[in-house]
């Protein structure tokens, strides 16, 4: 494994100087970690240890020549890679369906009083989802609708009779592959739960019927908790509208109290954002000597308040680290998921709080303020009082903030395309359906996921967004990609002119977007599923989400949750390519069926190739083969990349 | 959108909607608020209130929530850097424009002055539109164009109109480049404009455009049936007029005191995204920045940098207009925007028939060894041999052959010679069979136009349009006075035989009625069915046209519906009828009764020529037709009770008719006939007597004629009642109506 060579090269300015900068000082980040886990286990890579019973662990020797060997029960190599592949699956899922459900009960607390914390942002997407959800909404309070919603939300996770209600949102010949598969989500727990039973010791080997089953429980995150997660966020903290911002590490301010959020839930964060802004607050900051009070996000948690907000942001998941060591940090406040535990650690060199808030993730000798929904706004003054009085411990000595930011424009949804294509009396997808029809665009990408030491930092993400917008492929982004391409610029509208092709700059002159299209966190990859549905109801593109030229990409995945969404595109009938493999590469039955039989089943089918360039070619192959069958016109304007054929 | 044109376009929303707050201050400071604003002769109120807000506005208070509700649309200006997405916001700046333009234009009306006057036209009424909207409609006109600018020259000026009127499309001017219209230009030339010729100037200021746009909006409400009120209403209305209005703007030439990248004014730009919002799209001379990708159009939203010689067909390009360009082999254009040209006496060359000659014009089928195809006869003196100013016979005799056609289509092919030759320019002509008048202008005389070139237009019209029934054509002009005579007698009496057969004609008669669809691309909820009694209500179709236009094209807009079981004679219902109408208006209608006004009465697309409508107060019923603008008896204008039954609803009460159907037997039979007319417009009245004194003879009510009001005698139902007691009006004594 050579991955431990993997550099900084391709990184933002920001991240770089960081880099060596806590190397100058000898103080160990993510990379010297990752180096220090070198040599990684060959066999956890390749998916065939198994180690779900006491009789294990078991490996399966690849030796050449030799019989593939079987575990101590018999479990195959196939098998365990399946199910290896499937629980990471359910962690996933469950991750994201667990923030989704919190959501679901903050909305009832919501309901419940008009004077909670929360109330209810965007009526319109409430009364649109009680549609969805069957239930009534003519000549009723928005709190008497929320109410409802909230319990069929909540309703989905727990369901133990028939089928999740989100789906049906999908378009109807997808609901159809799902049904004669068998694998239409019933409720969300349930999914998880037997997932979990059937990968246990001696239950299900039949690694296709595993996997199928891992389709089955993905769709519950994509078109269940995720979806619930962000539809109603939108309701609780508005839909975003598209908006401009900041991004790296050179938004934090040297003359404020720096307050970094870090996570993937809004509700907390959205309180903090506000509040931050509250006189008396800033009031008790200028009397400890700052000018201001900065806020700034880190992975989702930032996407979730930068879409909503235009609160500016740090960095993604690599950067955590990077920003503690700005020494201008006085206090780096988490929720959830993607929590380096190394922070710690880290901010005992500084003067950083570092504070938990979440029971789900503690960590040891951290402070702990326990955030709770039903007192959201007191949580957030103590923790805002606290960072404030926290600016006196700053070291000036210390402090280094890398002069690196950049501009962009965020906030785009699945509702906001129809109004910023057609306005308030003719919103529509047709631009976007006619632009790939009459070969303007060459189809469109969606491009997500985490960082990853694995890879050099960035160059897969910013590598394969180039190579698609050079070759006209419009490309929409969500989580730590997202951050990535508004560090190198690519979420400012100009980019079109420097980055695109010809009929994609056209597009994006005519609509007066960005090249790369911001559409939120990770549970936000949703609204993705969204934009699909619609393009497909817009018509002239297939009757099915697995007819679109589209295609989709986590060149430098990490989390689970990937996996998770991953899944979820291909059962939605998406081309879904990641840089690493999955870790089932030594099941080559498993391989087989993931990266070429299943395609027949769900339309959708997975992909690995590191190569940015390559990736992207083989993205706009599969975009162009799909373009054959739907007998699109032939491109525009000539195409930088030829697929033969 | 480029950022340029967002920018230019939000920027003049921002400066229309000022101006409008502005005049509106002023006029309620002049007027108050409760002082009434009104475009003349509409249903529709302020149509573009109507259509984006649901409004309903009437005096000049309510216009402050019509631009409170503009401003509200208002969008930033784009930033220089890091732009937020313009499309959409340049689209909502495009409505609050027409909000403002609207109100602005309305204004004029409520506080004066006019804006019609000079060669200008302002606002069209609703009478118009559905005259002329029929041919938007019927496919006759294959959209509009609406200029704003001028050419350089006069001659390009007068050659883009020809060029716009050849092709049959309609033309509306407004607004000015440096202070001249190509309207100016046009008039300069002695150019005719008004709703006779399809060029219609607005007005001079660029807020006039917004009556082209009004005038798009009431087609989709009069035509296609869309009642305005919500969100979704002005969308489907917006939706309507991009897939079938083909209209498109012309953006001619640059304005002074413009950016370099930009060329044309901020509330052109402005303008011109109101007009995006209806899928029309923007075609430009000048090298404005152009927007190619597609979607709120149907093809590209704005072209530029278009020669004007070829910027005709490049508009008909990028709004997907299907022109049949018809070349025929005279001197002169051709098109439909030539038909209601008129000829002047002092324009005038030479004259035949009216009043001073004897002229007609008969069509005839032949065996096919008779006609020699393509011959065209002058017997008598050819134009060179004639003096100017002078009047002249002619005799117009047309021979036909083809194995498909039917002695019973000659009067339905002879009925268009009228339109075919008016359609030539500075050619007039009118009435037909043995009372036409025909003159040709100096200007048409000049350029060579021969009597000869009258065959040759019928030669290659009649191939045309007849292909498929008609294989041989040949015309016979005679100018000789003497030679003229016996034909002349022998026209007469086969007239005297046509209408003998066709008169006798019934309902009875016939197993198959023929419906029509023709309305459908406008209305498409709406089916006619026309009946050998009753004509279409748009007066151009009768069952004889209808069987010739089925003959014509099989798959055509007519075709034969059985009537099958009768299942009530007295209303006229039959079984497959009922099934057809069902189908046919995408399951609208379950039933309709041919003879009744007031139960399931047939629909109307919009285009009707009258509208018949019942007068409890006096037991009977009023027709009124859409050239009458006056109040009727039951208080409501004819506009506003067109917007009763357009658009292919049932509306009993109502019906729209065509004139003819005035005098047919089955004319409101259900109700008691011709004798429960209580009230017509004098015209109308005038027009439709001779008929209508044969059928009264028929019946022995000869009396009745005189019986029935008009609006000398009454403009309100006590009035009506006082006559028709004084009179003793039958439909006094009739059973009661209701």
């Amino acid at each position: 494994m050579a991955a431990a060579t993997a550099t900084l090269e391709y990184a933002d300015r920001a991240s770089r100087e960081m880099r060596e900068r806590a190397a100058a000082r000898n103080i160990p980040t993510i990379w010297d970690r990752y180096e220090d886990v070198q040599p990684q286990c060959r066999f956890g890579k390749l998916g065939i240890c198994c180690r779900i019973c006491s009789m294990g662990p078991c490996r399966i020797s690849l030796k050449e020549g030799k019989p593939p060997l079987v575990g101590a029960c018999g479990a195959d190599a196939d098998t365990i890679a399946a199910r290896n592949v499937a629980r990471m699956i359910a962690a996933g899922t469950a991750a994201h369906s667990d923030h989704g459900r919190s959501i679901a009960h903050t909305l009832r607390l919501a309901a419940d009083t008009d004077q909670a914390d929360y109330q209810i942002k965007d009526e319109d997407k409430l009364r649109a989802l009680a549609r969805t959800y069957g239930i009534k909404t003519e000549g009723r309070e928005a709190r008497q609708i929320a109410r409802e919603v909230a319990s069929a939300a909540l309703d989905e996770f727990g369901r133990q009779e028939g089928e999740m209600v989100m789906p049906t949102t999908a378009p109807a010949a997808r609901q159809r592959v799902w049904k004669d598969l068998g694998i239409y989500p019933r409720s969300i727990d349930r999914e998880v739960v037997e997932l979990m039973h059937r990968t246990s010791m001696g239950v299900d080997a039949d690694y296709r019927n595993i996997l199928r089953h891992g389709m089955r429980t993905a769709l519950a995150d994509g078109w269940g908790g995720s979806m619930i997660a962000t539809e109603l966020s939108d309701i609780l903290f508005s839909t975003p509208r598209p908006l401009r911002s900041t991004a790296n590490l050179g938004v934090l301010n040297p003359r404020h109290v720096n307050i970094i959020v870090h996570g993937h839930e809004p509700t907390l964060s959205d309180v903090l954002a506000v509040m931050s802004r509250d006189a008396k607050l800033l009031e008790r900051a200028r009397e400890r000597g700052a000018e201001g009070i900065t806020v700034a996000g880190i992975c989702c948690t930032a996407n979730e308040i930068l879409m909503r907000h235009g609160i500016p942001i740090a960095g993604n998941f690599l950067q955590q680290e990077l920003a503690v060591l700005t020494g201008a940090i006085e206090m780096m406040v988490v929720d959830v998921q993607c929590l380096m535990p190394g922070l710690s650690e880290l901010a005992k060199c500084f003067h950083t709080m570092l504070i938990t808030t979440s029971p789900k993730a503690r960590m040891p000798g951290v402070q702990h303020i326990e955030f709770r929904e039903d007192k959201g706004r007191a949580v957030a003054r103590e923790i805002l009082e606290t960072a404030v009085d926290n600016f006196a411990h700053r070291a000036a000595e210390k402090v280094y903030i890398p002069d690196a930011k950049e501009r962009l424009v965020a906030g785009f949804t699945s509702e906001s395309v129809f109004r910023f294509l057609g306005g308030r009396y003719r919103a529509t997808y047709r631009p976007l359906n006619d632009g790939i029809m009459t070969g303007r665009l060459r189809g469109a990408a969606g491009v997500i996921g985490c960082s990853n030491p694995n890879v050099d930092y960035e160059k897969g993400h910013i590598g394969l967004v180039k190579e698609l917008l050079k070759n006209d492929v419009l490309v929409v982004t969500t989580g730590c990609d997202a951050i990535a391409c508004a560090k190198h610029g690519l979420m400012r509208p100009e980019a079109a002119f420097a980055h695109a092709g010809q009929g994609l700059q056209e597009i994006c002159r005519a609509v007066g977007i960005p090249p790369v299209l911001h559409l939120g966190s990770c549970v936000d990859n949703s609204r993705i599923l969204r934009v699909l549905s619609n393009v497909v109801a817009e018509g002239g593109l297939g009757e099915d989400i697995s007819d679109l030229p589209v295609a989709g990409a986590a060149p430098e995945w990490m989390s689970e949750k990937a996996v998770a969404i991953g899944f979820y595109f291909v059962a939605s009938g998406v081309y879904t390519l990641i840089g690493q493999p999955l870790p089932m590469m030594g099941s080559e039955n498993v391989r087989r069926y993931l990266t070429e039989e299943i395609e027949q089943e769900v339309g959708g089918k997975w992909a690995f190739e590191l190569d940015p360039v390559e990736a992207a070619h083989r993205m706009i192959r599969h975009i162009d083969g799909k373009r054959q069958a739907l007998k699109l016109k032939p491109m525009m304007y000539a195409q930088a990349f030829k697929s033969e054929g | 959108m480029s950022k340029i044109i967002a920018g230019a376009a939000i920027r003049g929303a921002h400066k229309l909607v000022k101006r409008a707050e502005t005049a509106l201050a002023e006029a309620i400071a002049q007027k108050g608020e409760d002082a009434a604003v009104e475009y003349p002769n509409t249903a529709y109120y302020l149509p573009i209130m109507l259509l984006f807000l649901g409004q309903r506005v009437k005096k000049l208070g309510d216009l402050e929530e019509s631009l409170a509700e503009a401003r509200k649309l208002l969008p930033e200006v784009p930033s220089d850097e890091v732009w937020l997405p313009y499309l959409g916001d340049t689209l909502d700046a495009g409505v609050a424009t027409l909000i403002a333009e609207e109100t602005i234009e309305a204004l004029k009306y409520a506080v004066g002055p006019g804006p019609a006057g000079g060669l200008w036209l302002g606002f069209t009424d609703d009478a118009t539109l559905r005259l002329q909207g029929i041919k938007l409609v019927d496919g006759r006109m294959p959209g509009f164009a609406a200029i704003v600018g001028r050419t350089g020259t006069n001659r390009e000026a007068v050659d883009l109109v020809r060029g716009l009127q050849e092709r049959n499309i309609l033309v509306f001017m407004a607004g000015h480049s440096g202070g001249r219209a190509i309207a100016e230009q046009l008039a300069e030339e002695g150019i005719q404009m008004d709703w006779n010729t399809f060029l219609v100037p607005y007005g001079k200021e660029i807020t006039a455009a917004v009556h082209s746009l009004n005038f798009a909006a009431r087609s989709a409400m009069t035509f296609g049936g869309i009642e305005p009120g919500d969100m979704q209403a002005a969308r489907r209305i917006l939706l309507y007029n991009k897939n079938r209005v083909r209209a498109f703007v012309l953006a001619l030439d640059s304005d002074p005191d413009t950016p370099k990248d930009q060329l044309i004014s901020d509330e052109k730009y402005a303008t011109a995204a109101g007009a995006i919002n209806f899928g029309f799209p923007v075609i430009s001379d000048v090298d404005i920045p152009q927007i190619l990708p597609t979607g709120i159009c149907t093809y590209e939203h704005v072209v530029a940098n278009v020669p004007l010689a070829e910027i005709i067909t490049r508009s008909a390009e990028v709004r997907g207009l299907t022109i049949k360009i018809e070349k025929i082999p005279i001197p002169v254009p051709y098109g439909a925007g030539f038909e209601g040209e008129r000829v002047r006496r002092e324009d005038m060359f030479v004259e035949f028939g009216g009043k001073y000659t004897d002229a007609f014009e008969l069509l005839r089928m032949k065996h096919p060894a008779e006609v020699e195809d393509g011959k065209i006869e002058v017997v008598g003196p050819e134009i060179d041999a004639m003096e100017q100013g002078k009047a002249y016979p002619l005799a117009i005799l047309v021979d036909v052959a083809g194995r498909q056609f039917q002695e019973d289509f000659e009067s339905v092919v002879e009925r268009r010679i009228h339109e075919f030759i008016s359609c030539a320019n500075g050619i007039f002509h009118m009435g037909q069979r043995a009372i036409i008048w025909l003159r040709i202008s100096k200007d048409a005389q000049r350029k060579g136009f021969k009597i000869r070139h009258f065959g040759e237009i019928l030669v290659a019209k009649i191939h045309n349009e007849f292909s498929t029934i008609i294989d041989r054509v040949q015309v016979k002009l005679i100018t000789d006075a003497e030679a003229v005579k016996k034909p002349m007698e022998e026209a007469r009496a086969v007239y005297s035989q046509r209408d003998d057969r066709i008169a006798g004609m019934t309902d009875e008669d016939v197993e198959d009625f023929y419906s029509c669809v023709l309305c459908q691309s406008y209305a498409p909820n709406h089916v006619c069915i026309v009946t050998p009694e009753r004509l279409g209500l748009c007066g151009a179709y009768t069952w004889l046209d209808c069987k010739a236009s089925h003959q014509i094209n099989a798959h055509g807009p007519n075709e034969p519906v059985k009537k099958g079981e009768c299942l009530d004679p007295v209303r006229g219902q039959w079984k497959n009828i009922n099934d057809y109408i069902n189908v046919k208006s995408n399951g609208n209608l379950e039933r309709f009764n041919a003879y009744s006004i007031l139960e399931e009465p047939m629909t109307s697309c919009g285009c009707f020529e009258c509208i018949c409508a019942i007068v409890p107060e006096a037991n009977g019923v009023l027709i009124v037709d859409r050239d009458y603008t006056g109040m009727t008896p039951v208080g409501m204008k004819f506009s506003t009770l067109a917007g009763q039954i357009g658009g292919g609803t049932q509306t009993p009460g109502f019906v729209g008719i065509g004139k003819l159907y005035i005098s047919s037997p089955k004319f409101i039979s259900a109700e008691g006939g011709i004798e429960r007319v209580v009230w017509m417009p004098k015209a109308l009245k005038e027009e439709v007597a001779g008929r209508l004194q044969e059928r009264l003879k028929k019946i022995g009510r000869e009396d009745l004629l005189d019986k029935i009001a008009t609006e000398e005698d009454a403009e309100t139902p006590d009035q009506l009642l006082e006559y028709l007691r004084k009179a003793g009006h039958p439909a006094l004594r009739m059973d009661p109506l209701l």
